[in-house]
């Protein structure tokens, strides 16, 4: 198959004055398990519901698989959702909750009864099968939920923040399991979140998405070491924000000034030219402390605090021109340098760590 | 909370000792006020009637006899069943019946519209159901009659757009009463739907529709099995005091709308009362009610499990 799993052309969405999404445009690949991922508000459930079939678009177009949707009601559309609260049929136990897509779509019920058992296998809830769901877990329930969705073997599976109910560890658990689960059936997964780790654990492409709009696509390597603009490089992972000024250009190689008078290298999101402002972006965990001066490029700063995070501390350093500055280091490495409050201090960037991100 | 919570003792465990008196006030008025009547009426059936109202006391089951049995005029013929009452009765449960289900075809839909306002006009459509109920059911029951009347309102405007030549005989009968019990009673039927469907998660609706429920299964199968015990509370509501109702019967209905709650006020009221007899009549009535919520109870504790 050649068409996309899902097309999305000019897609606008309003909500009377409010425009939720504005002139979405971008494709999913066949089997591809691609995320939505922004902060409330963005607009990533109102696109996901727009596929689903629960609101209506005010402009543009929804193509699943080369065929036009988006005038279709939900019940016409070979996609299912799994909802972010489950919304379980509370008078229906396990069997009948799975089963009902497929009652639906008139399946026969010697089919059906397979079906179900072998999708109550599937999410290792065997012996659960002539329970109602107020008798389950919060977890038990999610896997209903996924079993009910899958069940009628859509083209297209739809997850609105299918893990945030559940506790860490039992999300960190359905996080392997959701992708295996999407590895092993073939299905296009569409996945909402607002969870960072979550998508960057999961997704085969990530949509960072804010204000209704898409502001990055890319494999989750993409998104973290190359993010187009301020918004993305700060919500995926944390980083440090520094503004500068270009000084001169070396295509992709940029010279900037920051605030303080430094000078760093960094490469650039898109052209830049000399004179131009925007951000320097650097991961906590690009950045080296040592006591002495290293041989090589460093900014001179003072110490200002440490805190201690198991496998990593984080330390927080001022540089010239009151500019702060967030370093994590592993400790396996940095146990042998004596490090002081409020001392001096020199801060070595990785090779290539700095992106310059026009404002 | 804070003070409930961090001794590690429940309301329930610290009001232990001294439940039975907190308690004392609410089974005094329920005894006076619910339990002493009652067992007053069931005492009341099985005396003697006094002539002029009232009561001797001395046992009898001439009450329940006049009720069921037809001894004929001078109680020598041999017994046969007495069918007048028994055809008030039943009259009264078709009644309060049709009504139960008038009430729920408009009832259901009107509290669906509410329930799915913005939750800012909830609060006014409710007010809106409720208003009428500031006024006096009796005042109210006599609206309905000017209403309903021969050369009232509702007839000028059928006739004035051509419907009918003639005025539509409304008043004087079971139709009357009919509609006269659903206007005393909808939002009995409303309230209870509206308080269920407000606690409907409507992704429910949505993941039917989803698994390619058409809408119509979706409310077959999806809304009205979870909100049904709202729907059989409003249904319970309805058609309990629509069996005993008097006033709709008495004003809007005529002799062949006559129905148990007059048959029992009857019985109390003025010199030709018969209080043994009303009290026996208020006792069947009150049984086929508890066999009523027997049957709601028992489905219930069916959904329960």
């Amino acid at each position: 198959m050649t068409a996309p799993a899902v097309a999305l052309k000019n897609v606008r969405k309003d909500f009377g004055t409010f425009t939720a999404l504005r002139d979405v445009s971008f494709d999913i690949a066949d089997n591809e398990f691609f995320t939505l991922l922004g902060p409330s508000g963005c607009g990533k459930t109102t696109l996901l519901r727009m596929i689903a079939g629960f609101e209506e678009t005010t402009a543009g177009a929804i193509f699943l698989y080369g065929d036009e949707i988006e005038n279709l009601p939900p019940d016409k559309r070979p996609v299912n959702t799994v909802f972010q609260n489950y919304a379980l049929f509370p008078h229906m136990n396990v069997a009948d909750n799975i089963g009902f897509g497929l009652r639906m779509l008139r399946w026969s019920d010697a089919d059906i009864a397979a079906r179900v058992k072998q999708m109550v296998a599937m999410v290792k809830l065997d012996s659960f099968a002539h329970r109602m769901p107020s008798q389950l877990s919060g977890g038990q329930q999610q896997r209903v939920a996924l079993a009910r969705a899958m069940a009628p073997k859509p083209k297209v599976l739809l997850l609105d923040e299918p893990l945030s109910a559940l506790d860490l560890k039992l999300r960190q658990e359905m996080r392997a399991e959701l992708k295996e689960l999407q590895r092993d059936t073939g299905i296009t997964f569409i996945f909402v979140t607002h969870d960072q780790e979550e998508a960057l654990s999961m997704s085969d492409r990530i949509a960072v998405m804010s204000a209704g709009e898409v502001q990055q696509i890319g494999t989750p390597s993409e998104i973290y070491e190359f993010p187009a603009n301020r918004f993305v490089a700060d919500f995926i992972g944390e980083t440090n924000l520094l503004a500068a000024t270009v000084q001169s250009v070396d295509e992709h190689r940029i010279d900037c000034v920051l605030a303080g008078g430094e000078t760093i290298t960094a490469l650039a999101n898109q052209p830049a030219a000399p004179g131009q402002t925007g951000y320097i972006s650097i991961r906590p965990e690009q950045l080296t402390l040592t006591g002495s001066k290293p041989s090589g490029d460093s900014l001179p700063g003072t110490l200002d605090g440490a805190v201690y995070l198991g496998t990593d501390t984080q330390y927080t350093v001022t540089l010239a021109g009151d500019l702060r500055l967030t370093v994590r280091m592993q400790n396996s490495q940095t146990g042998a340098v004596p490090l002081q409050h409020g001392g001096p201090v020199h801060v070595s960037i990785a090779d290539h760590a700095a992106r310059f991100l026009v404002d | 909370m804070a003070a409930g919570t961090g001794s590690g003792r429940t309301i329930s465990s610290t009001f232990a000792p001294v439940r039975n008196y907190l308690l004392a006030p609410s089974w005094l008025v329920i005894g006076i006020f619910l339990l002493v009547p009652v067992l007053l009426m069931l005492v009341y059936s099985f005396l003697t009637k006094e002539f002029r109202g009232g009561v001797i006391w001395e046992f009898s089951l001439a009450a329940y006899d006049q009720f069921l049995f037809d001894r004929g005029l001078f109680g020598d013929d041999p017994p046969k069943i007495e069918w007048a009452y028994i055809t008030i009765f039943a009259r009264s449960i078709v009644q309060a019946t049709g009504a139960t289900i008038l009430c729920l075809l408009i009832g259901f839909p009107t509290a669906y519209y509410i329930a799915t306002r913005p939750t800012k006009t909830r609060a006014v459509w409710l007010f809106l159901v409720t208003i009428p109920y500031w006024v006096n059911l009796l005042i109210r029951t006599v609206s309905m009659k000017f209403l309903i009347r021969d050369n009232g309102p509702l007839n000028d405007a059928l006739m004035g757009i051509g419907l009918f030549d003639s005025p539509l005989q409304l008043i004087n009968t079971n139709t009357a009463v009919q509609l006269g019990l659903f206007y005393s009673y909808l939002p009995f039927m409303v309230l209870p739907i509206y308080a269920a469907l407000e606690r409907y998660n409507f992704a429910f609706s949505e993941a039917a529709s989803d698994l390619y429920a058409p809408k119509w299964t979706i409310l077959r199968w999806i809304l009205i099995p979870v909100v049904k015990p709202g729907i059989i509370a409003g249904c319970i509501l309805v058609f309990v005091p629509s069996l005993g109702a008097f006033l709709a019967p008495d004003l809007l209905g005529g002799a062949k709308t006559f129905m148990i709650g007059s048959l029992i006020e009857e019985q109390f009221k003025g010199n030709a009362g018969n209080w043994p007899f009303g009290a026996a009549a208020s006792m069947i009535l009150l049984s086929m009610v508890l066999v009523v919520l027997m049957f709601y109870a028992r489905a219930q504790a069916r959904d329960q499990v």
